[in-house]
């Protein structure tokens, strides 16, 4: 009966030890994991960014209505679409079914000659010289709560056709600025003539009614056909391709263009011209499968058409180029049915697709760039989707030089947003891993001497009962939280420094000075053995005298050296310029900040170097400072090098100093009186408003990714040599 | 010169000795020890100096052509050269050698335009510090400086001359009274019917959106809705009242440019006349405005006013933050030391955990926006309260997803003190207590545990500690500027852990960087750094403290 009890209780008391052992396994695991889970959501974040976009086809059919497709064109969300037919018909239809939703017969006098297209305004240029344009548009509305667009036309124009040529030629191409009160229309005739007009456009208030009055009209013959021409939204160029491979550019003005005129010569024949978003960027294709991307850029005073980078699948002729609608994403087909997927800024390509297998020769990108639609020769309308959200990053766009539109030459910018819908993000690490180190060496500079010859004082010269009290008050300032000390970096210390800078270098010079001066003074006193061990202690008021002289020295050594004020002089002289939050102040803080994590380190690694080998040394008649550099430094090398390592991988990740102690400038200058933006710092300030998902979103987390890596990478480093150094310590 | 070889000699030899050199060393350290102790000096000057009521001195100034007269606070002094001063007004342009000019807080900023301004010791006739002059200290504009004349009730007098202070003293003190009840009213009582008013708004849509929003529910929804209005308009109706009541006493107070301004009590928070007071009475003020300092409510953009709520919402995450640390890393450092099999994977696992000490905090604050405030957030959002949609509820920055954030930024820290603390313990006595019967666990729980709760918490203070003075993850994760209500608060679940709060940390950044009037604000940012300061110093002493206590009690073990 005893023994059953005991037995139950003994059988209870097993089960719980089982229980608690899986309990604490299963909940150490799970901790564990947490922590490494942060590694692998950083990562999955950043994953998708760096894979290629995919295109797939949804669906095909022959084009709704008849007459040859001469512009299609997509509403935002892809659902309806809109063909121009040679017959004079704009056809709105579902993209879906192929079902007409709208047909509209403009009752054209004579046959469409050529077509162009900004967004959604075409320009139809016709065979008597005249040209009309319109606008589609859908209209948005939610009868019994369901989502409903309605196709529209508008004639921004006026519905009268414009007569463009004169002379009454057909006209071969064409091209179309429209802005509130000034039209711009580019056209070629059949008898190779180049003409340009400007229009001013007045639309009455009351009315609607729209008057068109020409402002100025210029011409110019050409002996080859012109192939293909694009003018600029601002008017200010026009680029006609001639055949030959040759490119004209024309310098607009209100006049026209007069003669104003550059030559380009290409190796093939160009037969496709198109700007991308903004109208910064011309895209050049040509016979060759190749498309070049130019740029107007500042070159000896003036402007320059510049090549920036190519793009090249394979050798059959580009016959379509379309241009994403929100972003420097472009697509092109050839006379064979490719169709390839690039990205300017990133260089990319990223999907390519052949379903039509025959020449494609219209296409149209939904306003997200979700779906693309596409006529053939066949006369076949083909709808693909396409899943393309991160275009912009590339190794070469974190890391590399790239030439952005609006800059003289490649170069590594951060840029992550801006006000504009044309703007072309920038997202090159470079800046900012550059600011990052040059934040940590600076602080390094400051922290390294002061904390590893402190360290050896401490730990083998000084008194037992003073290192009692200087070891715990150093390692409390370890935990002072960062932002306090950024606080007096940016406020109290970055405005000290900038009145005071001839004191602070002289600092640098007066104070190893002193201490030196200090020790041949004290080789006269009596009775020194008594301070034996307190000589940091006997130093704190000289440190302070220093500090003191330095700094009202610092106005009279400005005056007679400098010119009264050492910035303007260093500015003028030199050539450097002082910001007043620079890497000066962030580099003596976050010294400060990091000193007690190297001290700490250090200091227990000098400490822990064996007495015997110590006394050893010293029963062998080396001088204190002689044991010192030769026996503890080298056994204590790997553990010094380890608290250098950890206290660089602090400063890096260092975030509140440098956030209010720089200016958070993302330039490249090694100048310590220039301010940084470091990594960081940078997250700090971009990711909470960083749209989520966004590319923007996924490069921060990439940065905070290189962060984890980067320090985690360094400490494990320090810790990996520490526990050598500690193994070969417990050996002696 | 010619030096004469032998000093030549030896000043080598003495360099050869390394005695400078060790001097050098010797040096390193105490510039470190200055840099610590001055800057804690600092901090603390400047940070308590804020509170003590300074005498307020007049400037009487006069030249041929005018004269001017300035009531103000010196706020610091320096000696400049006069000829870097030649141009500026007032200083007559002809001075020579060096002069002193101070910084001189005049406040009325109302009048003045500006806080601040240079004075120098140019055509000063006389200074002198006039007993009468008061100091107000308001809800808007900074403070008041300035002569009592009188004191009215509506439009009448009621005292003027000597007793106006001691009748405005009493009046102010009902004013006072007053506000704080019309506050208790709009803040705690109206918060609370707006807050269940809003309660009701998310069941109703709750019901409809679960397809059970029956008439009878409708109805007694309506009900509730009809009484909390009640309830709302007779409150509006009190409040009414006092607002007509706190604006019926004025005074009349004369500027240092002679003029007479009118400034309602309503308007003025604390009035004193410190060149009238002894130093007992200072100090009692001292202690007074350091009181309200840490109990009330930030005014002006922070610039002014308490720092009550940021106090309370750091205490608060923190708190949050050590219930979720200490059992995870408690166990987790238990399942290290006692229960895995140590080789190489629980090395490698260990000097992990290791490092993630030395990860930037702000790697922390990104992940915990991305996991836990979008990925976490959204789902119990998505599942739970669809009924606020589309306005997150835990789908954004907030004070849970801050504790917990914070709690995997200081998991190492426990785990590591844990696993020393285990280290630690004599293998005999875990032995004895395994060869008296006991089960591993039952060893672990009576013996082993209890013996390392010292170390457990050497570890959890310095996770507070580290908690405490983080502001970088918090950024991301849930800390605003100026929260509207505290995350605790009288009203059901009393927790709202999805509120945004206000962190001492943040406090200071936001103040010192992002506010208009950062002159003003800097001694109130100095007094937060202090508080702050003397908080985390306490807790890391405690820390250091008990972990030297421990590693005696076991050295007697161990013998």
């Amino acid at each position: 009966m005893k023994d059953q009890s005991l037995q139950k209780r003994y059988n209870q008391r097993a089960l719980k030890d089982r229980l608690a052992r899986y309990f604490v396994a299963s909940g150490g695991i799970s901790v564990i994991v947490a922590i490494l889970l942060i590694f692998f959501y950083l990562l999955y974040v950043v994953v998708p960014m760096f894979g290629s976009a995919e295109i797939h086809e949804s669906t095909t059919y022959s084009a709704p209505a008849e007459g040859k497709t001469l512009h299609l064109g997509l509403e935002e969300q892809g659902t309806i679409g809109v063909r121009f037919t040679d017959k004079g018909h704009a056809i709105f239809f579902d993209t879906a079914t192929a079902s007409i939703i709208l047909d509209e017969d403009f009752d054209l006098p004579a046959p469409i000659s050529s077509v162009a297209a900004n967004l959604d305004l075409v320009v139809l240029g016709l065979t008597d010289g005249s040209v009309m344009a319109i606008r589609y548009k859908f209209d948005l509305s939610y009868p019994d709560d369901i989502r409903t667009l309605t196709p529209r036309l508008e004639y921004p124009l006026g519905k009268d056709l414009l007569t463009l040529d004169e002379s009454g030629e057909a006209l071969t191409n064409i091209a179309i600025q429209l802005s509130d009160d000034i039209v711009g229309i580019a056209a070629t005739t059949s008898d190779n003539r180049l003409v340009f007009t400007r229009y001013l456009r007045e639309q009455s208030f009351i009315s609607e009614d729209i008057t068109i009055e020409l402002e100025s009209r210029s011409e110019q013959a050409f002996e080859h056909e012109i192939s293909s021409i694009v003018l600029t939204p601002g008017l200010d160029h026009l680029y006609a391709a001639i055949a030959g491979g040759k490119l004209e550019d024309f310098s607009l003005d209100d006049e026209g263009f007069e003669n104003n005129r550059t030559e380009y010569h290409f190796e093939h024949e160009i037969t496709r011209l198109k700007l991308l978003l903004g109208g910064s960027s011309l895209m050049v294709g040509m016979a060759n499968g190749e498309v070049q991307q130019w740029m107007s850029v500042r070159k000896d005073g003036g402007r320059e058409l510049t090549y920036i980078r190519n793009f090249h699948k394979n050798s059959e002729a580009v016959t379509s180029i379309a241009t994403e609608q929100q972003r420097k994403g472009f697509a092109v087909a050839d006379t064979q049915g490719d169709i390839t997927i690039y990205y300017s800024t990133s260089q990319r390509t990223l999907a390519s697709i052949n379903t039509a297998d025959t020449l494609v020769d219209q296409m149209a990108w939904s306003a997200r760039a979700q779906n693309l639609i596409v006529s053939d020769s066949n006369n076949q309308i083909r709808l693909y989707e396409v899943h393309n959200e991160y275009p912009e990053v590339s190794w070469d766009v974190l890391w590399g030089k790239i030439w952005y539109e609006g800059y003289d030459e490649p170069d590594y910018i951060w840029q992550s947003s801006a006000s504009t819908n044309e703007f072309e993000p920038k997202y090159s690490l470079m800046p900012l891993s550059f600011g990052t180190i040059k934040a940590a060496f600076y602080a390094m500079l400051f922290a390294v001497p002061i904390a590893i010859l402190g360290a050896m004082f401490t730990a083998q010269f000084m008194a037992p009962r003073m290192r009692q009290t200087v070891k715990p008050s150093i390692e409390i300032m370890e935990a002072l939280p960062t932002v306090i000390l950024g606080f007096l970096a940016g406020l109290w210390l970055a405005p000290y420094v900038e009145t005071h800078l001839a004191g602070i270098f002289t600092l640098l010079l007066v104070l190893p000075v002193g201490f030196i001066l200090c020790a041949w003074l004290w080789g006269f006193m009596p009775n020194k053995s008594i301070f034996e061990g307190w000589e940091a202690a006997l130093l704190i008021p000289v440190v302070m005298l220093l500090i003191w002289i330095s700094m009202s020295l610092s106005a009279p050594i400005e005056s007679i050296f400098f010119e009264g004020d050492l910035r303007t002089y260093m500015s003028n002289e030199w050539g450097l310029n002082y910001d007043q939050r620079n890497a000066l102040v962030v580099g003596l803080i976050m010294g400060f900040a990091v000193i007690p994590t190297i001290f700490s380190i250090a200091e227990d690694a000098l400490f822990s170097v064996p007495q015997h080998l110590v006394r050893g040394s010293l029963a062998l008649g080396a001088t204190r400072w002689q044991t010192m550099t030769s026996v503890v430094l080298p056994a204590a090398s790997p553990g010094i090098f380890s608290a250098v390592m950890m206290g660089f991988g602090r400063a890096v990740g260092e975030t509140m100093i440098v956030l209010m102690a720089t200016g958070n400038t993302p330039l490249m200058d090694m100048s310590i009186f220039q301010g940084m933006r470091t990594l960081a710092a940078n997250l700090a300030v971009e990711v909470p408003e960083a749209e989520v998902f966004s590319t923007h979103y996924r490069v921060l987390f990439l940065a905070a990714l290189i962060l984890f890596l980067f320090t985690f990478v360094f400490n494990t480093l320090a810790e990996i040599i520490r526990q050598r150094l500690r193994q070969r310590y417990s050996g002696l | 010169m010619i030096q004469q070889p032998g000093i030549s000699k030896k000043a080598t030899a003495w360099f050869k000795s390394g005695t400078p050199w060790i001097w050098m060393n010797a040096g390193a350290i105490a510039i470190a020890l200055v840099a610590v102790f001055g800057l804690l000096l600092l901090i603390l000057f400047r940070g308590m100096s804020h509170f003590w009521p300074a005498n307020v001195e007049a400037f009487y100034y006069e030249n041929d052509s005018n004269s001017l007269t300035v009531i103000a606070e010196i706020v610091e002094s320096e000696i400049v050269p006069a000829e870097s001063l030649h141009g500026i007004a007032n200083t007559g342009g002809d001075a020579e050698g060096n002069i002193e000019r101070y910084l001189v807080k005049t406040g009325n900023r109302d009048i003045l335009g500006s806080d601040f301004r240079w004075l120098y010791d140019i055509d000063l006739v006389k200074r002198e510090q006039p007993e009468e002059i008061m100091v107000l200290e308001r809800i808007e504009w900074g403070n008041f400086y300035g002569y009592l004349n009188s004191v009215y009730e509506g439009d009448t007098l009621v005292a003027s001359g000597a007793e106006a202070w001691q009748e405005f003293s009493e009046r102010l003190r009902r004013t006072i009274d007053i506000r704080e009840r019309i506050l208790h009213l709009e803040q705690v009582e109206i918060g609370a019917i707006n807050y269940k008013l809003e309660r009701l708004r998310l069941r109703e849509k709750r019901l409809q959106l679960d397809d059970e929003l029956s008439d009878e529910a409708a109805g007694e929804l309506a009900e509730k809705r009809e009484e909390l209005k009640l309830e709302y308009d007779a409150l509006l109706k009190e409040t009414r009242v006092l607002y007509q009541d706190i604006n019926r006493d004025s005074i009349r107070a004369t500027v240092m440019d002679g003029s007479e301004v009118t400034v309602p009590l309503e308007k003025i928070v604390k009035a004193w006349q410190p060149n009238k007071m002894s130093i007992p009475n200072k100090l009692g003020f001292y202690a007074y405005t350091l009181w309200s300092f840490v109990s009330e409510d930030p005014r002006e953009a922070n610039t002014e006013g308490g720092i009550f709520p940021a106090i309370f919402g750091t205490v608060l995450m923190v708190i949050l933050m050590a219930i979720l640390v200490t059992p995870f890393g408690v166990i987790a450092a238990v399942y290290l030391r006692e229960y895995a099999r140590q080789g190489v994977l629980i090395r490698i696992i260990r000097i992990a955990v290791n490092n993630l000490a030395g990860v930037p905090s702000i790697v922390y604050g990104v992940f915990g926006l991305g996991f836990f405030v979008y990925f976490l957030g959204g789902n119990i959002d998505a599942l739970f309260y669809p009924e606020a949609q589309p306005a997150p509820t835990f789908g954004t920055p907030g004070l849970m997803w801050s504790s917990l954030t914070l709690a995997l930024l200081t998991l190492p820290v426990v785990i590591v003190a844990t696993e020393e603390g285990l280290s630690r313990i004599p293998r005999s006595l875990r032995e004895g207590s395994l060869g008296l019967g006991a089960t591993k666990v039952e060893t672990l729980w009576r013996v082993v545990l209890p013996m390392a709760s010292p170390a457990i918490m050497t570890g959890l203070i310095l996770a507070v500690a580290r908690a405490a003075g983080e502001v970088a993850p918090l950024m991301l994760v849930g800390v605003v500027k100026l929260a509207p209500s505290l995350p605790l608060d009288g009203n059901f679940p009393f927790l709202h852990l999805d509120r945004k709060f206000m962190h001492l940390g943040f406090h200071i950044y936001d103040v010192g960087f992002q506010s208009p009037n950062v002159e003003a604000a800097r001694p109130l940012v100095y007094a937060t750094s202090f508080l702050l300061v003397v908080v985390i110093v306490t807790l890391n002493l405690t820390a250091i403290n008990l972990r030297n206590r421990l590693r005696e009690k076991y050295r007697a073990l161990d013998n």
